[in-house]
């Protein structure tokens, strides 16, 4: 499911500009920005500056004023025809109604699999995810934590070349955030896919990322890209690295310099969420 | 469920059935020790007498009613599922209808049962079966179609990123949320069904049938055969009740109303 060309960006976006008619809002404001194969690229900023719809707007899910986005060098269309995208919410959108080893089956009945196949795969996400007991579950039986690694194994079960996660820890307290954000690392390095991560915490995009998007609001643009050089495992005690709070604080310094139409308790909001 | 399961739900029943074994004795006591006349309120003891000696009329006439209830229920129930189906692909033929749907979900239908009547032959259960169908028809109408638009826009949402089509969407997103308020509309239905019939039949009907023996024993002072022909029409009522509950049970265990007995 890879580009024909090496090297080439899993995702280019060029020129991507999307206001909402009422008001003429401009949400986002010539955004360009490519990523690449096994990159792990969070988008961070305050309320308003586009985060989500920008991911919509790579997912297909939401269409740009102008400008183009190109997925695997193809329309960001054909490569959700495709079934390139997996996504993950903030809360985890699980169908009541399949039990927890359907939930997870659910793209790969949609892709055609047959049974066997199936059965297989969601055997081997439930043991990525470390809910082989609770196969037949049903979701509302289930934590918000555990709820959020059925929708993660669920969008990473057909092997999608670009998840796209919009705050997908944004609900839950800070010890299963922590916990998540671990095993959402292992599971990406064991399917090196492509992650786009939209999130509110500081600390929480660098501890995951490769690369770190700062946007400003009104209108929504890049302020400024961060690597992320911290070695590639990381660990409980990255989180303790002094090169780990200096990328917080340059991120911080980012999101305070260039995001001067902050609001007050939107800065607060995302000092908070760093902490 | 489990035998446990079973037993607990078993013995959620014990205060009602006590409840109820305790004002059938309060009824039979007052009724003695008070000297109430059998035509004000019969015993329960010569009620249930009447529903033994005359069931070889009570009964059968049950049947009768309780088959143009049935046929009046499926009937009122396919449309009303059908028709929401169709308004809910068209989202402004929704919009429109939906209040007007609301509106005559408010309409006393029974009032139309003369009518109904003389529309179709009185003697015919045809006319019943039209009336229980008509009362059924717009509950399951207006709660089939707000099953139908209450899908969680997110779960679509994440069907879209799947390239899932709009078939694909409907199929296991917008009729799984909907069937939990299909059955709530079903169950009202099956109510709804039986009172249509036996009102029906208090306008003419054949001699046959439950709501004629009501009527026209009332008239001549048999009252507790009348009161047996109700206790006939309330079991065929509940039975009806309870069938639906019971598939819907099976059917979707998984809504919040039922959860908690699974679990």
């Amino acid at each position: 499911m890879t580009s024909s060309v090496p090297n080439a960006p899993v995702v280019e976006l060029a020129g991507i500009t999307k206001t909402f008619a009422r008001g003429d809002i401009t949400a986002l404001d010539h955004i360009d920005l490519a990523l690449h194969a096994g990159e792990f690229v969070s988008l961070i900023g305050p309320s308003g500056c586009g985060k989500s719809t920008l991911l919509r707007i790579v997912g297909d899910l939401v269409e740009p004023t102008s400008g183009t986005v190109t997925v695997n060098g193809k329309s960001a269309r054909q490569a959700r025809a495709d079934g390139d995208y997996g996504i993950v919410f903030q809360d985890a959108v699980l169908f009541d109604w399949r039990t927890v080893s359907k939930n997870i089956a659910l793209p790969l009945e949609l892709l055609g699999w047959d049974r066997e196949r199936r059965r297989e795969r969601v055997e081997r996400m439930l043991e990525l995810v470390e809910l082989g007991g609770f196969a037949d579950h049903h979701p509302w039986q289930l934590s918000g934590g555990m709820q959020q690694r059925v929708a993660i194994a669920r969008a990473f079960a057909f092997e999608p070349t670009l998840l796209l996660m919009d705050e997908p820890f944004g609900a839950l307290d800070e010890m299963t955030r922590d916990r998540l954000n671990l095993e959402l690392l292992s599971i990406w390095r064991e399917l090196r896919s492509t992650v786009v991560f939209v999130t509110h915490s500081i600390s929480e995009a660098v501890f995951l990322s490769t690369r770190v998007v700062v946007m400003s609001p009104r209108p929504g643009r890049i302020a400024g890209v961060v690597e992320i050089d911290l070695p590639a495992l990381r660990t409980v005690e990255t989180r303790e690295d002094p090169r780990f709070f200096a990328l917080v604080t340059q991120v911080r310094e980012l999101l305070r310099t260039r995001g001067e139409h902050l609001l007050p308790e939107e800065e607060h909001a995302l000092m908070e969420g760093s902490g | 469920m489990s035998a446990r399961g079973a037993g607990r739900r078993l013995r959620e029943w014990i205060p009602a059935v006590v409840v109820f074994v305790a004002a059938v004795g309060l009824w039979e006591g007052l009724t003695v020790a008070l000297d109430v006349q059998q035509f004000l309120l019969p015993r329960p003891t010569s009620i249930v007498s009447s529903f033994w000696t005359d069931r070889h009329s009570l009964w059968p006439a049950g049947w009768y009613t309780f088959k143009e209830a049935l046929g009046g229920f499926a009937l009122g129930s396919v449309l009303g599922v059908l028709v929401a189906s169709a308004v809910a692909r068209f989202r402004r033929v929704g919009s429109a209808l939906l209040p007007l749907a609301v509106a005559a979900n408010a309409v006393p239908v029974i009032a139309f049962a003369p009518i109904f009547n003389a529309w179709f032959n009185p003697l015919s259960p045809h006319s019943k079966m039209a009336i229980a169908g008509v009362l059924c028809f717009t509950p399951v109408l207006v709660n089939t179609l707000r099953g139908l638009q209450s899908a969680s826009p997110r779960q679509i949402e994440l069907m879209r990123s799947y390239a899932a089509s709009d078939f694909e969407i409907w199929r296991r997103v917008r009729v799984p949320t909907a069937l939990p308020y299909v059955f709530t509309a079903l169950k009202v239905a099956s109510v709804l069904a039986m009172i249509g019939a036996v009102v029906g039949e208090y306008f003419g009907g054949a001699l046959t049938a439950l709501g004629v023996i009501i009527r026209s024993d009332a008239q001549i002072f048999q009252f507790d055969t009348a009161w047996a022909a109700i206790l006939v029409a309330s079991l065929l009522g509940l039975t009806l009740y309870g069938s639906v509950a019971a598939v819907e049970r099976v059917v979707v265990r998984w809504s919040p109303e039922l959860r908690s007995a699974d679990r």
